[in-house]
This record gives structure tokens, C-alpha cells and sequence, in this order.
């Protein structure tokens, strides 16, 4: 999730860069009680960097340590992706002790387990996307013709709980419905079947994750649909009206062109994070029994990196699987921007 | 704060309309079928949400034999509680589910005077370098480190085996950082130079005049960052090993863990004694623990909704 920037209008937070200067001078006028440059007012342009520093020195303070933050917790280890290129020692450096080249690139291009991993997230993460993302679609459409708000409410409440819980908490319901004695079973027996231990086939695993993948973010993805759909100018349902369309074709003309915009932004959201397919999902879910279906490029890295300890063939995995995601995104962006003129920014 | 006010208007332009539409409309009895089929889905809908939380809690309350004859689905079967009664009795869970209690207070509120901080000065517009200073976060949602890297930071950093290693790496959500800023950025601004002429410092705009006007939004960001410290089980996972120092999520991936490798070995074969116990266990322990969320969710399913709605309307 994240910010979203679409062709609809949006006043409060478009600045465009010539509306700056027009509200250049009543800004300045307020936030300069002081007095302190009148001359600065007048050179329309931009202040010089010390009177600036001078003045939003505060603002700069408060910044320090959520700077250092991001330097430290999330730069430093963009940095540390070096030691795919170098020779790490556990206790040495962070930053590896000597270039390598690339060997460790060479060594996972030439590793069967890692296309067998590799086409396992593809196909993973290309159901789940085929699977949940349209289904909160759908359900929005559901839940906008419903007319009493009561029932709404709390559809809509109940639909969003699981999305609130720990992914620890919602494998362990799979592990239980799905057990030899629950309810999934319970039902095949009652037919006259036998019971399948279904955590434990690797043919299952695909249907089980992408099922409780629905079942968990089908309510919450919902959402930011029915904003949308609220949005969508009510005269236009009139002259559909008066066009003679019917409930269906009203939603088909009218209803989803009106969302497209938020349908094209969360496409690419998706689309972005397509193989970091829910890793922790699967480390709770998979057992060596399942590796075969299961096992994806998250959780080999983990295995081969933090389990074997061989960390720098691993960060060499997770380095590659990071500017995928990268270009995935910067390229679905620049397409979407492109065809439907929506984009993230 | 765009999605809001059309929101209202959408509703007032709407409602008075659509009965009149449908009254007598060709299409009004096709329209009535059509209620009834889409109520019932979403009834429907509405049952599969809530079965795991009803066959959980029915497990809870069975008794291991009933479990193991596959017997419990929607209601207890041998109604007891002794179960409860030992899952209570051990010291370890208290001790872990302490933990998760700690590690979430002491994360939220870390992450909050970070992430206040941070959002109130990217909200003001005049700020020299507030767009790089926007970039430099945003680029770490589409980027980040990997495992491996922050593992070994962490590790370097000498943080594991402490309650940092939890607490300090999840400080700054991006998220929620712009759902903050957006929020500052819509507050009125005439107050803020209302301030600033009588003299107040930026530090003393900020906890005089924007904090108070902030609380919706601090109180929807507190119950993010808290649901997120309260379910992560993934940072304990890797960065501790002592089990003393492990929250609740933890010990119960223990519990799933271990029944899971014991069917996978077959040491349990089918509906063993061992398994419908743990599956009891397990149960019990699930239900305490999203005991704290499902009593608060009632109350703040509003607030998250409407933060959802903030920060993804550009911030």
C-alpha cells in the first residue's frame, strides 16, 4: 500500500510548479513574523540555503534521528548487498572482506535448485495476483448495491478482521481446518472419502496458500474500491439511465471505468511485489514433504543464508530477486502511465 | 481529506435518488432478485470469515478425545476447560505473552515519536530539501536490504538476543509516515502563523498547537504500529534464541512448528493422542492470543479505515 497519485483531481495536494510561485508571496508574508528579510520576499526565487538553514533549523533538528534511522536500518543493508560480490566471514566486516567478482552470481545461475525455486515463485505469485486481485473488485461491487447500512457494516467489519491477525495465527487455523481431523476432512469422510493430510501433498500446497491468501486480504483489499466507487458522479447513472442500460451495463460503462484509476495503481502495487510472495506464509506453511510446490526464492535464500550459513551466495539471491521487483515496478508504472494514465507517481 | 468531503457528497447527491429511480423502474423486480442473491452471498461470505475463529474456539473447549474422532466442528464437544487450566499453569507462555506486551509498548512508542516527528517536518511545503528528504523514504518501500543484509546488521550491531533487535528495525513505517504527513499537511494553517507571530518556535508549534489537533490521527497510527508489533513473530524468529525472551507468536509457531514436523515424520500416525492434544493446545493459545485484538477491533475498525483512506489519497 501506498500513496496514490491518479488523473483525478486532486486540489490539496497538487502543486504544480507554477502554482508555487503565485503562492509564493502571502507564504512568506506569514511565516516571516520576525521580519527578519523583507529584501529575500522581493528575489521571487528560492531563499539562500543559510537563511534557510537559519530559519527551519528546528525542522532540520527534528529530522536528525529519523535520518540516521533510515541511514542505518534501511541504507546500510541496500549497502550490504555488497557482500553478494564479496567473500563475507561471519564476525568479520559487514561489508565482506574481499571482491570476488562475480562467483556467487555464477554459482545460483548455474544452481537447478534455484530455477526449480525460481519458477515456484512465478507461478505462486502469478495465481495469487490472478486469484486476489480481482476478487476485492468484485466484492466492492457486491458491497456498493447493498442498500441498508446496517448489513453493510457489518459485512464489511467481519470481512476485514482477518487482516488483523498474525500470519501466525492464520496458519495455525489452515493447520486445523485442514488437519486429519478437521473440518475439511470431516467433510470427505462424511461423503464416503478418506482423509487427506493435505499439509503434507505437495500438490495441495498451491490451493491452500492461495486460499487462505483470499480468505485473509479479500475484505481489507475492498477498501480503498468503495472510496473509489462513492466517487463516481451519480448524473452519470442517470443518463445511463435515460440511455436505457440496465443494471449490468451501468456497472459495466459506468461503475468501472469510474474505479479504473485505483484498479490500475493497485495492479501495479501488485504487480511490484509479485515474487516477494508472502515468505512468511509459506516458512510457516511448507515442510520438506511440500518443498517441491512450495519451496520459493525467499525461503531457499533463508534456508541456503541464515540457516547453512552460507551468507553471501544468499544475499547474492536476494539482491537479484530485489531489482526484479524493482524493474517490475518502474515498468508496470511507465506502462500504466503510458495506456490508462494512471501511475504512482 | 479529497475522498471524505466527496465521500459526503457522493452519499447526499445519491440517496435521495435511488428510490425514486428503482420505484416502478423496468427493472424493479429483477432488482429485488438481484438483492436477495447478493445479500445471500455476502451471508455467506460473512460465514466463511468467521468459521475458523467458531472451529478454534470449539476446539478449545473439547476434549482431546473428541478432537482426535473428529468430532468438533461448530460447538465443543465434552465442554471442559482444563485445557485453559494448563495452557494457564505454564509459566513459560505468561512469560512470552509478558513479552509481546513490552515489545509492543516500548516499539510503539519508538515508532511514534519517530514517525510524528519525521511526518511534521516533511508537511511543511516551504521546507529547503523536503523532496529529497520525501524520496529518501519512499525509495526504501520499493527497495530494501533483504534478509540476509539486515541480519548480519543486526547481528554486527550486537542487538541480538535483545529486545531491539524487535523493536528498533520496524521504527519507521513509510505508510504510515505519509498517512501522518498528509494529515499534517491538511491541518488549517492559519493557526500555525497565528502561532508564529506570537512568537512560537517550530518545536513549540509542533507539541502546542499541531499535537493536540492531532489525536485522531496519532490514535489510528499507535494502533497500527501496535497490531503490527503484537502479530510480528518473523524478527523474534530470526533474531532470538533464547526462549525466555521470545513473544507469544513465537511460542505458538513453536507449538504449530513441532505438531507439524511430527505428522510430517509420522511418528504421529493418524489421530494419534499426541497430535489431537496439540491441536488443543494450539487452539488454546491462538485464542489468547488474539484475545486483545479481537476486544479493541470493535472500537478502531473505524480508525484504521479512515487511515487507509488518508495516506492513499496522495500524500
Amino acid at each position: 500500500m501506498t500513496t496514490i497519485k491518479t488523473e483525478q483531481p486532486n486540489p490539496a495536494a497538487a502543486h504544480p510548479p507554477g502554482g508555487r510561485s503565485g503562492r509564493g508571496a502571502p507564504d512568506q508574508v506569514g511565516k516571516e513574523p520576525l521580519g527578519q528579510s523583507r529584501r529575500v520576499k522581493k528575489s521571487a526565487g528560492r531563499r539562500p540555503l543559510r537563511k534557510a538553514i537559519q530559519r527551519d533549523w528546528q525542522l532540520y533538528a527534528l529530522v536528525i534521528v529519523p535520518l540516521i534511522f533510515l541511514a542505518i536500518f534501511r541504507y546500510a543493508p541496500m549497502l550490504g548487498n555488497v557482500i553478494a560480490f564479496r567473500r563475507f566471514r561471519p564476525g568479520g566486516n559487514i561489508f565482506g572482506d574481499e571482491w570476488v567478482g562475480l562467483r556467487y552470481v555464477s554459482m545460483f545461475i548455474n544452481d537447478p535448485v534455484f530455477w526449480h525455486v525460481f519458477s515456484n515463485t512465478v507461478i505462486l505469485g502469478g495465481l495469487t495476483l490472478v486469484v486476489c486481485f480481482p476478487l476485492p473488485i468484485l466484492l466492492a461491487l457486491l458491497l456498493n448495491e447493498v442498500r441498508k447500512k446496517a448489513f453493510k457494516r457489518i459485512v464489511q467489519s467481519i470481512s476485514y478482521l482477518p487482516h488483523f491477525l498474525s500470519i501466525v495465527i492464520i496458519v495455525g487455523m489452515v493447520m486445523q481446518l485442514l488437519s486429519l481431523q478437521g473440518t475439511a476432512n470431516q467433510i470427505i469422510t462424511a461423503l464416503g472419502g478418506d482423509a487427506i493430510p493435505f499439509l503434507q501433498r505437495a500438490e495441495w500446497f498451491r490451493v491452500i496458500y492461495v486460499g487462505s491468501e483470499v480468505w485473509q486480504t479479500v475484505g481489507w483489499g475492498t477498501i480503498l474500491y468503495l472510496a473509489a466507487l462513492t466517487t463516481v458522479d451519480a448524473s452519470l447513472y442517470e443518463a445511463a439511465e435515460i440511455d436505457g442500460a440496465n443494471r449490468w451495463r451501468q456497472i459495466w460503462h459506468v461503475t468501472l471505468p469510474g474505479i479504473r484509476p485505483t484498479m490500475m495503481t493497485l495492479l501495479i502495487l501488485n504487480i511490484g511485489t509479485f515474487l516477494n510472495v508472502g515468505f512468511e506464509k509459506v516458512l510457516l506453511l511448507y515442510n520438506p514433504l511440500t518443498y517441491s510446490t512450495a519451496d520459493v526464492i525467499s525461503t531457499y535464500l533463508y534456508r541456503v543464508g541464515l540457516v547453512s550459513n552460507n551468507l553471501s551466495y544468499a544475499a547474492a539471491i536476494g539482491l537479484f530477486q530485489a531489482l526484479i521487483g524493482l524493474v517490475m515496478v518502474l515498468s508496470a508504472n511507465f506502462i500504466s502511465r503510458r495506456v490508462v494514465g494512471a501511475s504512482l507517481w | 481529506m479529497v475522498i471524505q468531503t466527496d465521500l459526503a457528497k457522493g452519499v447526499k447527491m445519491r440517496r435521495p435518488r435511488r428510490p425514486s429511480r428503482l420505484r416502478g423502474s423496468r427493472d424493479s423486480r429483477g432488482y429485488k432478485i438481484f438483492t436477495w442473491v447478493n445479500s445471500s452471498l455476502l451471508i455467506v461470505l460473512c460465514l466463511i470469515m468467521l468459521y475458523p475463529f467458531v472451529t478454534v474456539l470449539a476446539q478449545s473447549f473439547s476434549s482431546p478425545s473428541a478432537i482426535k474422532a473428529g468430532m468438533v466442528s461448530f460447538w465443543p464437544v465434552d465442554f471442559n476447560i482444563d485445557t485453559y487450566i494448563a495452557v494457564a499453569n505454564n509459566g513459560m507462555f505468561w512469560r512470552n505473552y509478558g513479552n509481546t506486551v513490552l515489545y509492543t509498548v516500548v516499539g510503539t512508542i519508538i515508532a511514534m515519536v519517530l514517525t510524528t516527528s519525521f511526518a511534521y517536518v516533511l508537511a511543511k511545503e516551504h521546507l529547503r530539501g523536503r523532496k529529497i528528504l520525501i524520496g529518501l523514504a519512499v525509495f526504501t518501500m520499493f527497495f530494501n536490504g533483504g534478509i540476509v543484509p539486515n541480519y548480519v546488521l543486526i547481528s554486527s550491531l550486537g542487538m541480538k538476543n535483545t529486545m531491539w533487535a524487535l523493536v528498533i528495525p520496524g521504527a519507521i513505517s513509510v505508510f504510515n509516515l505519509l498517512v501522518m504527513k498528509s494529515f499534517f499537511e491538511n491541518l488549517p494553517k492559519d493557526l500555525e502563523e497565528a502561532a508564529q507571530i506570537d512568537g512560537l518556535s517550530w518545536i513549540g508549534i509542533f507539541a502546542r498547537i499541531v499535537l493536540p489537533l492531532s489525536k485522531a490521527v496519532i490514535a489510528t497510527m499507535v494502533l497500527f504500529y501496535s497490531v503490527a508489533f503484537w502479530n510480528d513473530w518473523f524478527a523474534a524468529f530470526l533474531y532470538l534464541d533464547r526462549s525466555e525472551l521470545f513473544p507469544v507468536t513465537l511460542f505458538l509457531r513453536n507449538l504449530l512448528a513441532g505438531a507439524s514436523s511430527a505428522a510430517t515424520e509420522g511418528a504421529a500416525a493418524a489421530g494419534s493422542t499426541a497430535t489431537a492434544l496439540s491441536a488443543n493446545i494450539q487452539s488454546v493459545t491462538m485464542i489468547l492470543t488474539v484475545i486483545p485484538i479481537l476486544c479493541v477491533y470493535p472500537f478502531v475498525q473505524r480508525h484504521f479505515v479512515s487511515g487507509i483512506m488518508l495516506g492513499s489519497v496522495k500524500g
